[in-house]
């Protein structure tokens, strides 16, 4: 398989968070910024490479009994490395965003890569493969915190884009999009539009 | 006791774990579609969220906090950035050990959960439990509280779900939104209804 294609296919035909349905749970609180979206996939995307990595590295010495625990330990130490970068260098965000990004210890995505692709593949590939599968869940998750920052609060990145009234501007921010749900009916729209370009997905 | 009675409250209802802080949510939307099979992994996470979150709280405090390590002689320790890895560390063990005992004990028991206890380690609802536990610095007593609370919260949420799903089978769904579209609509609309709790103050 070829390099493009394994890093364009989970963005579109095989979705992380779309058509597998992983790593939804950090997927949704995130999203009301875009600025904590960013740092988020940059995140997951970076766990997610680095750990298909490096148990693609010593895949043929873990017994397939512990593989479990010796996964963990490998993202659960990734996730610590991240989480002390972050709060070192952008200390507002990283407190904004609390628990979430402990919790890419426990994201569906970076074990399942882990689990289905590095223990059988080459370091090389496993490493491209989280890449791509970082991807995937970004896109999902910039869409999301696309609509739900521009239309809730009228910004992107911070910046005014419609002048709200209460700026004196014309804009009725949207209060749904602040809200936590609203993140559901993004996604569940965002699935509506891939399975009707793509028919095959259509779920039983 | 008031206290520990508004921990509870306050984590079945205000500060659902699942609708909520949408935690645990790829096992919750994938674990839906019966009732039967939602209350067996409600009750599962139940157990473990009880007993987890209580030994965490005992780690954090006695091992990991600043200075805990004073009653073995090193007052200037502080090992909280390892957290994160001993706390699932301890979630690993805790459900192995459940696995374990079940089997031995209460087979009947593990029967019916058999299949869905490996997955609670990999459900988020645990570790964010625990981290929600360090975060707003429960005592013990408190923590017990809240990891019957929130155990029960998530176990609610994924009961009302499935017996939703299983009632939508009935239903004229649109072609692209049949299956996980809907799902996440209606987890999105009981988000909404659960958010009215969330004026009531405790």
């Amino acid at each position: 398989m070829n390099v493009k294609e394994l890093l364009f296919k989970p963005v579109f035909k095989d979705n992380p968070i779309a058509l597998q349905v992983l790593g939804v749970c950090s997927a949704l609180a995130v999203t009301v910024q875009l600025q904590n979206v960013v740092i988020m996939c940059a995140a997951v995307t970076m766990v997610c490479a680095f750990s298909n990595l490096f148990v693609s590295l010593i895949r043929n010495h873990v017994p397939s009994s512990i593989r479990i625990i010796v996964q963990m330990t490998v993202i659960a130490s990734l996730v610590i490395i991240t989480d002390q970068f972050l709060k070192a260098y952008v200390y507002e965000i990283s407190k904004s965003m609390a628990v979430y990004v402990a919790l890419i210890i426990t994201n569906c995505i970076v074990m399942g890569r882990t689990e289905a692709v590095a223990m059988k593949n080459g370091p090389l590939y496993s490493f491209v493969d989280g890449i791509g599968n970082g991807i995937g869940y970004s896109i999902i998750l910039l869409i999301v915190g696309f609509f739900r920052e521009l239309f809730g609060s009228g910004k992107l990145f911070g910046i005014t884009i419609f002048q709200t009234i209460s700026d004196g501007g014309w804009y009725q921010p949207n209060g749904l999009m602040i809200l936590p749900p609203s993140a559901f009916i993004i996604i569940a729209c965002i699935i509506w539009v891939i399975r009707t370009k793509d028919p095959t997905q259509i779920g039983k | 006791m008031e206290n520990y009675l508004s921990i509870i409250v306050k984590a079945i209802f205000i500060e659902n774990l699942a609708l909520t802080f949408f935690l645990g949510m790829c096992t919750f939307l994938a674990v839906s579609k019966k009732v039967d099979t939602a209350i067996g992994l409600g009750i599962a996470v139940i157990v473990v969220q009880t007993i987890t979150i209580p030994a965490n709280n005992l780690i954090y405090n006695f091992l990991l906090k600043d200075g805990a390590l004073a009653w073995a002689g090193y007052p200037d320790i502080d090992l909280s950035f390892l957290g994160l890895i001993s706390y699932i560390g301890v979630i690993a063990a805790i459900v192995q050990i459940l696995e374990m005992v079940l089997d031995k004990f209460f087979p009947a028991l593990y029967n019916t959960l058999g299949i869905f206890l490996p997955l609670i380690t990999v459900n988020c609802a645990i570790l964010g439990g625990s981290l929600f536990m360090v975060e707003r610095g429960y005592t013990f007593g408190e923590s017990v509280a809240y990891g019957i609370g929130s155990g029960f919260g998530w176990a609610l949420a994924i009961a009302a779900l499935a017996g939703i799903t299983e009632k939508m089978d009935y239903s004229d769904v649109p072609e692209g939104l049949r299956g996980l579209g809907i799902t996440f609509l209606t987890v999105g609309l009981m988000a909404i209804v659960f958010m009215s709790f969330g004026g009531i103050s405790l």
